[in-house]
């Protein structure tokens, strides 16, 4: 990997921990916070592999000791907690949104880019993250999905819109996931 | 750094290895899923109480934070399963929870950010196999930590910029003016910052083991 792209992932895993300082909105157990905006960018800003490794790499600087999970936790508590199936999901989430991304770059819109943020950044994150809620916790699949899904629904929908505005400005002002490359001849 | 959730104390937790820290965590992990009994559970947390404010001298306030981010989720557990199976199989999964979070926090507490970011590159280590370096590993570390400080300094310089122009724009203006403009110039700063670091040799990839020549058989240019 080349330097430049190590930055970028360390650029990305860094405004991930800065969405951390938001305030986040207390709605039950698990707050809404800014950082799975940051997913949502890593992935569709970066590309898939760039975008899960700057995730990745927010996860251990969090596991590591520092407190930038919203809220100010940090350390490794939040990854034995009833939420931690959520952080584990969020690698993953930014893979699938960069490569969605990657895929129809030359057509990318906000339109697309918020169906491949809600695909991503949405779809992904609930499928793992409740399964584990539910495990961790011992909760019934009902209330492990209202507790664990549904409250956050509305606000996820946004951040994808969001994410999705944001990733287009930058795409054409400064992108930095390469045109798909063509087979070999056509250009 | 101020930043760290470490909390320095001249103890023997303290002294442990990081590493041996980290698998003690893994086993009590395990263990607690292993053997689910209450009191199991219980004497768990006692356990971790104990190395956690006895032994590593920890102020209760470290561990009661911890405690706090999880306080809903401890209440919610208690009262479902006190609706839908029985108040001990609540009070058991709590206590669970509870023990785990707690023993991650005297962990975290009583290790220096610096000495897990060695196990993080020493755990790196076997990715060499499929290309990984390690030292990159740390060089990412090192450069996120770095960028933290950069980015909020930023964002404050526009956030007071545009309050000195009387005010901010908001909603979709500001994703226009404002928040796309701002990661452009922080990705043209990391593309910058990486261009510097190969200058200065980054990315020297060490020279692949050559034959061994003799110095006297070097003929000079």
């Amino acid at each position: 990997m080349k330097t430049r792209d190590l930055a970028y992932v360390a650029l990305f895993a860094a405004i991930i921990a800065v969405l951390g300082t938001l305030p986040a909105i207390n709605v039950g157990p698990v707050p809404i916070t800014a950082q799975t905006l940051g997913v949502m960018l890593a992935g569709s800003v970066l590309g898939a592999r760039r975008g899960f490794l700057a995730v990745l790499l927010f996860l251990v600087l969090v596991a590591v000791g520092l407190p930038l999970l919203a809220s100010g936790a940090g350390g490794l508590a939040p990854f034995a907690g009833a939420s931690a199936g959520y952080l584990y999901s969020w690698p993953l989430a930014a893979f699938v949104v960069g490569w969605l991304t990657e895929r129809s770059w030359d057509r990318y819109d906000v339109l697309r880019g918020t169906l491949f943020n809600v695909v991503g950044g949405i779809v992904v994150i609930y499928a793992i993250g409740v399964p584990v809620l539910k495990a961790v916790t011992g909760l019934a699949w009902g209330p492990a999905f209202w507790t664990g899904a549904a409250v956050f629904v509305p606000g996820d929908l946004f951040k994808a819109v969001v994410a999705a505005a944001i990733a287009d400005v930058v795409r054409r002002s400064y992108p930095v996931i390469d045109r798909p490359r063509r087979t070999a001849g056509s250009r | 750094m101020t930043l760290a959730l470490y909390v320095p104390r001249a103890s023997v937790v303290h002294r442990l290895p990081a590493g041996a820290k980290l698998l003690a965590l893994a086993v009590l992990a395990v263990a607690l899923f292993v053997l689910p009994t209450l009191t199991a559970a219980g004497a768990a947390l006692l356990g971790t109480l104990a190395v956690g404010l006895l032994v590593a001298r920890l102020p209760v306030a470290v561990l009661a934070r911890q405690a706090r981010a999880v306080r809903w989720w401890l209440l919610a557990l208690l009262v479902v399963h006190a609706l839908t199976t029985d108040p001990r199989t609540g009070a058991h999964v709590a206590l669970r929870l509870l023990t785990l979070v707690l023993a991650a926090a005297v962990v975290t507490a009583t290790t220096r950010v610096s000495e897990m970011v060695a196990v993080v590159e020493w755990l790196s280590a076997p990715l060499r196999l499929v290309g990984v370096r390690p030292a990159r590993v740390g060089l990412a570390i090192t450069m996120a930590l770095r960028f933290i400080p950069v980015l909020i300094e930023r964002a404050d310089r526009i956030r007071e910029a545009q309050a000195a122009r009387g005010g901010s724009p908001r909603g979709v203006r500001a994703l226009r003016t404002t928040i796309a403009p701002l990661l452009v110039q922080v990705l043209q700063m990391a593309h910058d910052v990486s261009e510097a670091l190969d200058a200065r040799g980054a990315d020297d990839v060490p020279p692949p083991r050559r034959r061994r020549r003799s110095p006297a058989v070097e003929v000079p240019r």
